[in-house]
């Protein structure tokens, strides 16, 4: 079991060293072969301990430690991985979808250059993304969690000659650092308070504390924690990352800012479920969060005119869902929708990318129009999508959030604002989704004539990922078969092992919610009745009556503005943050204090003592022979001086 | 007294087994007119047997030769790291030699040669074996570091290296001779039972210092440096790369067994004078390296800069200190031995492209030869992720525990002024506008892998240095 759990890890950062060192001397194929094979390798790994795993008897995890990493005093971490059924969980999602999209990816960067950088990049990721979900302790999660960060920086900038994509990267990059500087204080504050960091250490301590116990300090640590989720996932306040992204390979987009890293703070707040049940506060900050989140995103989708934009706000949206049901205690939900979500989101953007790929690179929706004709499969594998992210009953995602806003509604720590805010938002996601789906693939062909002889379907080696991840969004739901119509959420149930005390506990904790009175049939029926009123008001505005919109948004004038530019959040942070932040630093820190007291004053101050005292030394050094032996002679009589002196 | 018994060959086999390889090297050199590189690979293999016979070495430790040589843990450390040295130096000697045009096979056998004295150094446990081991490894060492016999500067060199060395070496036996006169033996462990009782203390104090010097100018601690830069320059640099590395860290092996060991009574006098040692050291060291435009003198301050370091470590003393040197002096070898090999190939043939000016816009023209020297840089300036950081960390770690507040913060100071002038180089290679000066020859396979061992070494322990760092807790230090 051992190696079986390495070798999910080992064969991405193989092909990673194999394409980055050796890869500019392979031939395209070769590149391609050695990229795709480490994901599928690592995928049939990660199948084969899913099936070990599930034969074993135990639902206990296995820890493996393979060695120590860091010891230093108290402190000790070991490179140690984890297995469960959440690891289990999210390692075959992520090595299916990455296995898929790395085949994608030899299609879309067919013409692209940096062909093995990009391979390269992209398995190492992959690496990184593995070793945060089997990572035993906080540090060792932290390395991936960093080393996923750093992977996508790369790949947003991976055009890096493009001045706007390599501005993205840094964004991404920075907003991003402002959360993990909570994770770590969170993680310091953990080990200053409970002396380890090590998952199995952590959790069972706190799971035996009395209830109340430490709930201040846990609530911090969750707070801190929850912050760097927060940067890595895109939540308010530091989702504004997330839409640069998109300037990086659309493959790129999909695996890393839809389907895996960024659901990384998820994984990570279901994973630390134990804290977070005996820090009730915290979560329900997490599920407010999310719940406000998914709103926000939401309404700012509906304005995008930009396809790929208009998917990382949906993304951003989806895992504000995400956080809501893990927020409101019910982990499992969260999870299964991470899981729907990884599979729809990564065939819209895939779908995407071949749109891109036959457009020449346009993404104005305003542009398109009436593909369908054209890219037959793309517009079927939309559509599966499509429907799915709506909650279109039997399409996926109807089963995954149907199950956040019953959390929402019921859960331990839920709310009833916060499931009327989810069933708008599932409302607002039918809309802007159809919206994407109307003005891309149906309707009059807008296409500039200049494109319109380059449309083409794209080739098997994207269109067979986009079917096979068709099929996913479709069938992924049926894993958790709605109690509302008879199941068992068979899902849920599964991961019980790792989240049932936690729920439990949180239940016994909190004063149990005004029983609502709407059951769970109704709850379902809700938001089927917001997906409809959605896709109708989106054939409505787009196919029945296009001209509607436009006049809409000139009787509404301000709104519209505020939200097509995105509530100028992006331009309050420069006001606010970033241009204060410039200008302390280029007056203040770096002409004032850096040019004028440190560079003027201290560092060339004593540059010139040491280049001074460098220069008689030099001087010193004349090269001749006797002098140098006089010094050797000198040296000795000058210490034996001091010597027989002090004696 | 002097029972010869086999287990005696077992403790020093791989001395023996390098020796052999030695002299076959030599024998074989007129039958091989043509081949020379096959003398090479010949000492290579001489080299791996003999790591190999470290194992069986470290199946039998103990005293050999009627207590003349130990086959310890610290030794065989020693030994191993040696070795490890050789190789690498051997294998950026190969394409080097035929470049150059100095191909001998005289070169391999004298490498060997050398290596067998530095382990032996390490090894004795007696004075007058430790002078011999100390006399292989310098001979050897002179003639390699005028090996391009038609040049100026490696004659220069040589000749330098030869009276210098000799002159100190001289003080280290004088030194000697005054212990035997005062105690009637060179046996260390049979000093350090007479240690409680110390005739003509002054005597002592004298011998004390003498032995000190020499060791002082092998390792080129201040003021014993002076030598350093035009030797380094003007030798052949892979020499450069084994003479700044093997028996640098011998002399410091020695003047561990004696200082930390068995004449560690002398008490605070030689605390201080290590203390200033290393102050001196480092401090002349890297200020003197900011002035450097030539690159292998810039490596040659840099090494003494890091001798500084080392005796940080030496002077914080105890098992932690200890321990730190030689996590310390491992690192250090695998950056300086990458350094030197890499920057020889890069200055083409007859070493003419040693200028920080010839290395603009290398990053450009050779991508993968400027981040590898920048792996070295920025490992010898001590950066986190590489071996240089811990290394630095584990001995300043020792000297804090010591209560050395003063001299971390003097060494801090000096590794700040440090980087200055390695990266005076990077931002030569990555940031500099222009034509690259240095050789455009691609790097021959065995350099690099070389090259890319030592690079695998330096991340390796920059990043896990668990492993070696417990291997060195358990063993025993000498004197301790």
């Amino acid at each position: 079991m051992e190696t079986l759990l390495a070798l999910i890890l080992v064969p991405p950062l193989l092909g990673a060293a194999l394409n980055g060192i050796w890869g500019r001397r392979f031939s395209r194929p070769l590149v391609a072969a050695a990229g795709c094979g480490a994901a599928g390798l690592s995928m049939v790994m990660a199948l084969l301990a899913a099936s070990a795993y599930t034969r074993a008897a135990s639902t206990a995890p296995w820890i493996h430690t393979y060695f120590t990493w860091i010891h230093s005093g108290t402190f000790h971490a070991d490179f140690a991985l984890w297995y469960d059924r959440l690891t289990l969980v999210m390692t075959c999602t992520v090595t299916v979808v990455a296995f898929l999209i790395h085949v994608y990816s030899v299609g879309y960067m067919e013409h692209e250059g940096g062909f093995y950088r990009f391979f390269c990049y992209l398995n190492l990721f992959l690496f990184m993304m593995l070793l945060l979900v089997t990572a035993a302790n906080y540090p060792l999660m932290f390395v991936g969690w960093e080393g996923v960060g750093l992977c996508s920086y790369l790949l947003i900038g991976f055009y890096f000659a493009k001045r706007s994509a390599s501005d993205a990267g840094k964004k991404a990059f920075i907003v991003t650092r402002i959360g993990d500087a909570g994770f770590t204080v969170g993680v310091a504050l953990l080990f200053w308070s409970l002396g380890s960091v090590d998952f199995s250490d952590v959790f069972g301590r706190v799971a035996a504390l009395p209830p109340g116990e430490m709930q201040g300090t846990l609530t911090a640590v969750g707070v801190l924690l929850f912050l760097g989720a927060v940067g890595k996932s895109a939540q308010i306040p530091l989702y504004v990352w997330l839409p640069d992204a998109m300037e990086g390979p659309t493959p790129v987009s999909a695996l890393i800012h839809a389907a895996t890293m960024v659901t990384a703070g998820v994984y990570m707040v279901a994973r630390s479920n134990v804290l977070y049940a005996h820090a009730p506060l915290a979560l329900a900050l997490v599920a407010a969060t999310g719940g406000v989140t998914a709103f926000f995103s939401a309404t700012i989708a509906v304005c995008q005119n930009d396809l790929k934009r208009m998917l990382a706000y949906s993304t951003i949206s989806q895992i504000g869902y995400m956080f809501l049901g893990c927020g409101a205690a019910i982990f499992a939900s969260g999870i299964f929708h991470l899981m729907t979500h990884a599979c729809f989101k990564a065939l819209l953007f895939l779908s995407a990318g071949s749109v891109m790929h036959a457009m020449s690179g346009e993404l104005d929706m305003r542009k398109m129009g009436g593909l369908r004709r054209r890219m037959k499969t793309t517009w079927l594998t939309f559509l599966a999508a499509t429907l799915a992210i709506s909650g279109i009953p039997m399409f996926s995602g109807f089963f995954s959030k149907d199950e956040i806003l019953a959390a929402a509604y019921n859960g331990p720590l839920g709310r009833h604002w916060l499931y009327w805010l989810g069933t708008v938002t599932a409302g607002l996601t039918a809309f802007y989704m159809f919206r994407g789906l109307f003005l891309t693939f149906h309707g009059p062909s807008r296409v500039p004539p200049e494109l319109e002889p380059h449309v083409h379907e794209s080739g098997r080696l994207m269109t067979g990922p986009l079917i096979v991840l068709a099929v996913f969004s479709v069938a992924a739901g049926y894993v958790s078969w709605p109690r509302a119509l008879g199941g068992q959420e068979a899902f849920d149930r599964y991961l019980d092992p790792v989240f049932a005390a936690s729920q439990e506990f949180v239940r016994s904790l909190v004063a149990a919610p005004a029983p609502g009175r709407l059951t769970n049939f109704s709850l379902m029926a809700l938001s089927f009745v917001a997906a409809l009123a959605g896709l109708g008001a989106a054939y409505w505005l787009y196919l029945a009556s296009p001209g509607l919109p436009g006049r809409l948004a000139a009787r509404v004038g301000w709104l519209y503005r505020l939200v097509a530019n995105k509530y100028y959040v992006d331009e309050i942070y420069n006001a606010l943050i970033v241009n204060p932040i410039r200008v302390a630093s280029e007056k203040l820190l770096w002409q004032d204090i850096d040019a004028g007291l440190i560079d003027g004053g201290l560092v060339e101050g004593a540059a010139e003592v040491a280049a001074e005292v460098g220069g008689g030394l030099r001087r010193l050094q004349s090269g001749n022979i006797r002098s140098y032996a006089a010094w050797v002679l000198l040296g000795a009589v000058v210490w034996f001086g001091y010597v027989l002196l002090n004696r | 007294m002097m029972a010869f018994q086999s287990v005696d060959t077992i403790r020093i086999l791989p001395e023996i087994i390098l020796s052999a390889f030695a002299i076959l090297v030599m024998v074989l050199e007129p039958w091989v007119a043509a081949r020379k590189s096959a003398l090479g690979w010949l000492s290579l293999a001489g080299v791996i047997a003999a790591a190999l016979a470290t194992l069986k070495t470290a199946g039998s430790p103990g005293l050999a030769f009627g207590g003349s040589v130990s086959a310890d843990g610290f030794s065989l450390f020693f030994v191993d790291l040696f070795l490890a040295i050789a190789a690498l130096c051997l294998l950026g000697s190969i394409h080097y030699l035929e470049r150059d045009r100095v191909h001998h096979g005289e070169y391999y056998a004298l490498i060997l040669l050398a290596t067998v004295g530095a382990c032996f150094m390490a090894a004795s446990t007696d004075l007058i074996m430790i002078f011999i081991g100390l006399e292989i490894s310098s001979i050897s060492t002179y003639i390699l570091a005028g090996f391009k016999r038609q040049e100026l500067a490696s004659n220069e060199a040589s000749l330098k290296y030869f009276l210098l060395g000799s002159f100190a070496t001289a003080f280290f036996l004088y030194g000697v001779a005054l212990v035997y006169g005062l105690t009637g033996t060179t046996n260390l462990l049979r000093l350090r039972e007479q240690a409680g009782g110390s005739p003509g203390a002054a005597l002592a104090a004298l011998a004390l210092i003498l032995m000190f010097v020499g060791l002082a100018f092998k390792v080129s601690s201040a003021p014993f440096q002076v030598w350093t830069p035009d030797v380094y320059q003007g030798a052949p640099a892979p020499v450069t790369a084994f003479l700044s590395t093997a028996p640098k860290a011998a002399a410091f092996a020695v003047l561990l067994r004696i200082f930390a060991g068995s004449l560690a009574g002398s008490g605070p006098v030689s605390f201080w004078v290590l203390w200033i040692s290393a102050v001196l050291t480092m401090t002349v060291g890297n200020l003197a390296a900011i002035w450097q435009s030539n690159v292998k003198r810039l490596l040659a301050y840099s090494s003494i800069a890091h001798a500084g370091y080392v005796l940080v470590g030496i002077t914080a003393g105890g098992a932690e200190g200890v321990s730190s040197v030689l996590f310390y002096l491992a690192g250090y070898a695998l950056m300086n031995v990458g350094a030197f090999i890499l920057v020889a190939h890069l200055a083409g043939r007859g070493e003419r492209r040693v200028d920080v000016a010839d290395y603009t816009a290398l990053a450009a023209a050779r991508p993968s030869a400027a981040a590898l020297l920048t792996v070295f840089l920025v490992s010898l300036a001590g950066f986190p992720g590489t071996v240089g950081f811990f290394a630095k960390f584990y001995v300043f770690r020792a000297a804090v525990h010591a209560h050395l507040i003063g001299l971390v913060t003097i060494a801090l100071l000096n590794s700040v002024v440090s980087v200055y002038y390695y990266l005076k180089i990077v931002v030569a290679m990555y940031m500099g506008e222009g034509e690259t000066g240095v050789s455009a020859a691609a790097m021959p396979n065995a350099l690099r892998a070389a090259v890319v061992l030592s690079v695998a070494g330096i991340f390796y322990l920059g990043l896990y240095p668990a492993p070696l760092l417990a291997a060195l807790a358990r063993i025993p230090k000498p004197g301790l």
